[in-house]
């Protein structure tokens, strides 16, 4: 009833071709913005439950909204493109630290030519750009080999990256500026004159980048670029047959996605942790953000959304709902349950519903339009 | 010499691979669950008073029991229903596998690190009278290479020469057409994975003899994943050389090359070996090579 679009007629192509063509996306997406651009701070700012605390922004929403932009990244890669990468957390590690050198400056000593390169320390909003930057063209030299393997050859040619990054950032001190306990910590977050410090600030900034790489991402996939991917995804010698360049398509998907993940962790070591070690973003981070994309939805924009926020979600439902039931468990036993859940919840969702609660809410909003008299 | 341990890991990925064309990220996870059960069951036979060699038996038998029920679940719940599906999906349902495995062991069997004595650890001495010092021989690497080979010619007969052997091939090739002959493919996947987890009792004995049997025993699965690039996704005797080549390999390169870059580069060398194997021989040193077609 609520979920009708007959009476929407499209008179002009633009109409037609809009992202979302239908008035009832529309009004959602705008009433979910004006919520997150409006209400979030309002709220914040009048202490009213719960937001009086800064638990919520800290610890929930500030996660949930970079996670999902890296979740984004990854989604264009495995599931739009669907060549599997197991090695995001590398990249995002590729963006904090090259955003770091770049935020405090980048002194190369070429002592053998006889002289230095050295950059002075550059504005934050460029220097995390520019650590999405050199994620993407890291991303497609590792993105190369996908043209003669794929599949699961693939997925251990990224951990490769993985596990060398891993090991670039923990000991080439160089990336660190010599930090002797390995950990650094992100310049002070300037944007033209501005500091980003408290909380709701650090929230806002994660909005915009994430409502803004979200509509670019989406209007991708939906262009020439993105059928591309999907036509690689789906067959990738059909797609060579019917004219696409398998290589231009696969580089420029592990172009667009290490660029957005990239971003992503910049801005999780800058604006999340604030100071970080290479653990951050080890082959957990990689598996995790996989899990999201899985259980949110592959091959969907916003099924990176759900699926962040399921997966950061779980684990403090998990401890809240039993201490609250009078049955406390440990805090081993949560981790093994969480485990547990998550495992069968993936192999759950791939039988069920490959396409994840993204998909579930489609069919939702299918049910409504026909809604009370389905055929 | 810790190749022949993740060669042994590495075999039982071979085994699925060959037998079901799934790649199963889980089998790090299946030693782990194997080794907990072994070291657990024993601790307790010891305690209540069995003979150790009672013990033993006793506890491996039980851990083949839950091998043999992990299987099962595994074919039951989540490779049947995902029958006829591409390899990207059972791949990540493997995933989904490791992480139940990886919680249910620990919550059942403890999440500590747990010793377990089964081989003899001390080491010989050989050729003392041609080099000065002789060479070190460790005896577990000894039973580990000589368990190794057993396993593998064992498994070749069981391919070539048994009824669910020619069963097993002729599934790996076409699962249709097996079917349509009257192979039972629910059957044959769980002898797959019984033996893929026996594999794994056994890496896990071994290994957990050297180091112990603890959450880290996972990361070996991960090592064994270059080696199997290495040797070739379908083929025994290529997940043994390729163990061998990695073991000998990132230990040579952290003794030559780790020295001049920072040295931990064990972590990686085995990756990036496999990345350049696969630029150049997409389907490893002993594969089948891939032909596509429409």
């Amino acid at each position: 009833m609520l979920y009708r679009e007959a009476g929407q007629f499209k008179t002009t192509y633009a109409e037609d071709m809009a992202i979302f063509p239908i008035r009832q996306d529309r009004m959602a997406l705008a009433i979910l913005l004006g919520i997150a651009f409006i209400g979030v701070p309002l709220l914040a700012d009048f202490d009213i439950w719960p937001f009086g605390s800064d638990y919520l922004l800290r610890a929930i929403l500030l996660p949930f909204l970079i996670l999902a932009l890296a979740a984004i990244g990854v989604n264009i890669l495995v599931g739009y493109c669907g060549q599997i990468s197991l090695g995001s957390g590398a990249f995002m590690a590729i963006g904090a630290y090259s955003a770091y050198k770049l935020g405090t400056g980048v002194h190369i000593p070429l002592a053998w030519l006889g002289f230095a390169i050295s950059i002075p320390p550059l504005p934050v909003l460029l220097s995390i750009l520019l650590g999405g930057l050199a994620a993407a063209v890291v991303g497609i030299l590792f993105g190369v080999p996908s043209l003669r393997i794929k599949g699961l050859y693939l997925a251990v040619a990224t951990l490769a990256a993985q596990f060398f990054f891993d090991w670039v950032f923990l000991r080439v001190s160089w990336f660190t500026n010599y930090a002797p306990s390995g950990s650094v910590s992100a310049p002070t977050l300037d944007f033209f004159g501005l500091n980003v410090g408290t909380p709701i600030e650090r929230y806002m900034l994660c909005l915009i980048f994430v409502t803004v790489f979200a509509f670019l991402a989406k209007n991708l996939v939906r262009g020439n670029l993105g059928r591309q991917w999907m036509a690689i995804r789906d067959m990738d010698i059909a797609a060579e047959l019917i004219g696409i360049r398998p290589l231009y398509a696969k580089l420029t998907a592990f172009a667009v996605s290490s660029f957005i993940i990239g971003v992503a962790g910049a801005l999780w070591a800058f604006v999340y942790l604030g100071s970080w070690e290479p653990l951050a973003f080890s082959i957990d981070r990689s598996l995790q953000l996989l899990f999201m994309v899985i259980i949110g939805g592959l091959g969907s924009i916003m099924g990176a959304f759900v699926g962040a926020a399921f997966i950061l979600i779980l684990p403090i439902l998990l401890n809240r709902i039993p201490s609250e039931l009078g049955v406390p468990l440990s805090t081993e036993t949560i981790t093994h349950l969480e485990f547990i859940i998550f495992g069968s919840l993936i192999c759950y969702l791939l039988i069920k519903e490959p396409h994840g609660f993204a998909r579930l809410i489609s069919i939702g909003k299918e049910k409504l339009r026909l809604w009370p008299f389905p055929y | 010499m810790s190749g022949v341990l993740y060669s042994l890991v590495a075999l039982g990925f071979v085994l699925i691979f060959k037998a079901s064309g799934v790649f199963n990220f889980a089998q790090g996870a299946m030693v782990l669950l194997a080794g907990l059960a072994l070291v657990r069951s024993l601790d307790l036979l010891v305690a209540n008073g069995f003979p150790l060699w009672v013990a033993i038996v006793l506890g491996i038998g039980f851990a083949a029991v839950i091998m043999a029920i992990t299987a099962w679940l595994i074919e039951r719940f989540v490779i049947g229903p995902l029958v006829n599906q591409d390899g990207l999906t059972l791949f990540m349902s493997t995933i989904g596998v490791t992480f139940i495995l990886e919680g249910a062991a620990q919550m059942i069997f403890g999440s500590g690190s747990y010793p377990l004595r089964l081989f003899p650890t001390d080491a010989w001495f050989l050729f003392e009278n041609l080099f000065p010092g002789g060479i070190l021989v460790n005896k577990l690497d000894v039973w580990g290479g000589f368990i190794a080979g057993v396993l593998v010619a064992g498994l070749a007969i069981f391919f070539q020469r048994t009824k669910t052997g020619r069963a097993l091939r002729a599934v790996a090739d076409d699962h249709m057409a097996a079917q349509s002959v009257g192979i039972p493919i629910g059957w044959i996947w769980f002898v797959v994975w019984l033996v893929a987890g026996l594999v794994a009792l056994v890496a896990a004995t071994v290994w957990g003899t050297k180091l112990g049997v603890q959450f880290s025993i996972t990361f070996l699965a991960l090592k064994a994943l270059p080696v199997l690039i290495i040797g070739g996704l379908t083929s025994v005797p290529g997940a043994i050389v390729g163990g061998l080549i990695v073991g000998a390999g990132e230990k040579l390169a952290e003794v030559f090359l780790g020295s001049h870059i920072g040295g931990g580069i064990e972590y990686w060398f085995a990756y990036v070996l496999a990345l350049a194997v696969l630029l150049v021989r997409p389907q490893g040193l002993f594969g089948e090579r891939i032909i596509e077609r429409i």
